[in-house]
């Protein structure tokens, strides 16, 4: 059983005030994501990602197609109560505190009483919110609010976490600490679906990511799969190559960079790295990294999301 | 759905409105319009105590339907356009229940907003009880009369209607039409006899049928009006005021099944 999946899940919006014509904002969406993944939803502003967790939240109603979380159709209560939300740039009631918020959101999962405090304290130490935690939600920083967000996402110990742009608001440091907190999530066996356009968080996380552009999916699967196939060299630093080494090193090179005392930068065509480890020795280099080249997700996600583009403005 | 949720809902809408200063403020302001009557009863030899009462009464008709049509907008309108919605309808609760615990809520608040301009009247009216006491002999309603709470009680139920009115309102349009729909529709519901009468002074058969058709589709609300009655001390029908509570409180459930209706299909962009 998969821990989220749709299919063909489309979502028309009605614009236009005197004459309202269908909008697509979201066309056939077929996704499945595994049980105690990070899925990284990725795309540019507007390009859907909100529509698709709005439907499975059931806060908008899919024009066509399906959607099942835990295996169950949407808007199942026993499901609801297994599910965590944080909606994008969220917003709560200015003149409750954080942890009357959170005990109110305890009460609707039902928690019991002798908990609540217990489990509304130990999510918002999770997040970082410190005694601040009992001043009314109107004098939060959005910072503060997107922490009280997540808390409260997290209040019933979700199966499945839904965060739409998790990162919005937070600072390096708070960024940093939700990148953990959802390696830690992970770790428990829940599946966290998140959506961003912060490339370098989704690179960092997610075990599988899904592209949207113009309400279109546009790729899915394993971050290392998508990437695989666009290697286009390798990457090695090496220490102290002799002077006389360099110009037959050199010559298999594509680059050759001296970064510092004795350090050089080399970048070489695909091939078998063993090769080049022999290579180095042989020439008495110290080989201090080598990496694959690859395209990275951003690349990757501009290029395709380029693509949409396109194909969009071809259509008629 | 569940009691327990709908409580649990209606708590939170009451904690939050309760500290809210826009409900506060105006409790604060019909007690210095109250307290502002002394000195108003001055200019009428005599009447002075009628017209604390009247004043009183209907400053809290006019606060009760301000708290009513502002907040009971607040309930459904403001939270889809400030989108604080998503994160309670992701809980497990159904949008019929998230519905009926705002409006509970909002009952409770309007009941303790009721309340505390009730005792500021009545202290109010018991200075005048203290310092111009009645003769013995008089036929007058006293000073500090219990009865002044039948009006206030079917104010209530004027604002369950008209609560329940603003939330039907909220749940197909934006915030500021919801105030004049509701406010609307309360203004409506105070001219239920003009309405039904209006067939005698107009010779449109058209006209006549349409404020025929809006009198039965509107509420009355004059058969839940007695100040007079109770200020001025004459007879009350109470046949004739039970009916009306009970037209009344029909409506309001009609009205939020109606809402019930229409929200659980509303996509909250």
């Amino acid at each position: 059983m998969l821990a989220i999946e749709t299919d063909a899940l489309s979502k028309d919006y009605l614009v236009g005030f005197w004459r309202p014509r269908p909008y697509r904002a979201l066309h056939d969406l077929t996704l499945a994501v595994e049980h105690g993944d990070i899925f990284g939803f990725l795309g540019p502003n507007g390009a859907g990602k909100s529509t698709a967790i709005k439907l499975l939240m059931q806060l908008v109603f899919p024009t066509s197609g399906q959607a099942r979380i835990l295996g169950q159709p949407l808007g199942d209560l026993a499901v609801k109560r297994r599910i965590g939300f944080l909606p994008e740039n969220p917003s709560f009631y200015d003149y409750l505190s954080a942890e009357e918020l959170l005990t109110y959101f305890a009460g609707l999962f039902g928690i019991p009483a002798a908990e609540r405090a217990a489990r509304v304290a130990s999510v918002l130490d999770r997040v970082g919110l410190g005694a601040e935690r009992r001043s009314r939600l109107r004098s939060y920083s959005k910072g503060m609010v997107q922490r009280v967000g997540i808390a409260q996402a997290l209040i019933n110990e979700p199966d499945v976490v839904f965060f739409d742009e998790p990162m919005s608001g937070l600072d390096p440091i708070g960024r940093r600490e939700i990148r953990q907190l959802m390696l830690d999530l992970r770790a428990r066996g829940t599946t966290v679906f998140f959506s961003s356009h912060i490339l370098s968080d989704a690179e960092a996380l997610c075990s599988q990511v899904a592209i949207v552009a113009q309400g279109r999916l546009v790729a899915t699967g394993k971050v290392s799969e998508l990437l695989s196939e666009d290697q286009h060299g390798w990457e090695v630093v090496v220490d102290g190559l002799p002077a006389t080494a360099l110009p037959q090193v050199g010559a298999r090179a594509r680059a050759c960079t001296l970064v510092h005392d004795g350090r050089h930068l080399l970048e070489f065509a695909p091939g078998d790295p063993a090769e080049l480890v022999r290579l180095m020795t042989e020439a008495g280099g110290r080989i201090v990294s080598l990496h694959a080249q690859r395209e990275t997700l951003e690349a990757f996600f501009v290029r395709r999301v380029a693509a949409a583009a396109v194909r969009g403005a071809a259509e008629p | 759905m569940s009691p327990v949720t709908v409580g649990r809902v209606a708590a939170a809408v009451y904690k939050e409105s309760v500290r809210d200063r826009v409900p506060l403020s105006m409790v604060f302001f019909a007690g210095v319009l109250i307290a502002a009557s002394i000195f108003l009863s001055q200019l009428s030899a005599g009447q002075d105590v009628k017209i604390v009462k009247d004043l009183g009464l209907a400053t809290m008709n006019l606060i009760g339907l301000l708290i009513s049509v502002f907040v009971g907008t607040g309930l459904v309108a403001k939270e889809i356009e400030r989108r604080s919605i998503y994160a309670v309808l992701s809980k497990p609760v159904t949008r019929s229940t998230y519905l009926l615990g705002k409006y509970c809520g909002l009952l409770l608040t309007l009941a303790s907003n009721l309340a505390a301009m009730a005792v500021a009247l009545y202290l109010v009216l018991g200075y005048f009880a203290i310092a111009t006491p009645l003769p013995a002999n008089s036929t007058r309603p006293p000073h500090v009369d219990p009865w002044l709470l039948l009006p206030l009680a079917l104010l209530f139920v004027q604002l369950m209607v008209t609560t329940a009115a603003a939330l039907f309102f909220s749940t197909f349009s934006g915030p500021l039409l919801t105030v004049l729909f509701t406010l609307a529709f309360w203004v409506a519901g105070h001219f239920g006899g003009d309405l039904r009468d209006y067939g005698r002074v107009v010779d449109s058969p058209i006209a006549a049928g349409v404020a025929r058709a809006l009198y039965y589709l509107l509420p009355n609300f004059g058969g839940l009006d007695v100040k007079n009655e109770v200020v001025h001390g004459a007879a009350l029908d109470a046949a004739a005021i039970t009916a009306a509570v009970a037209a009344a409180v029909t409506y309001a459930v009609a009205l939020l099944g109606a809402a019930a209706a229409v929200f659980e299909r509303r996509d909250l962009k």
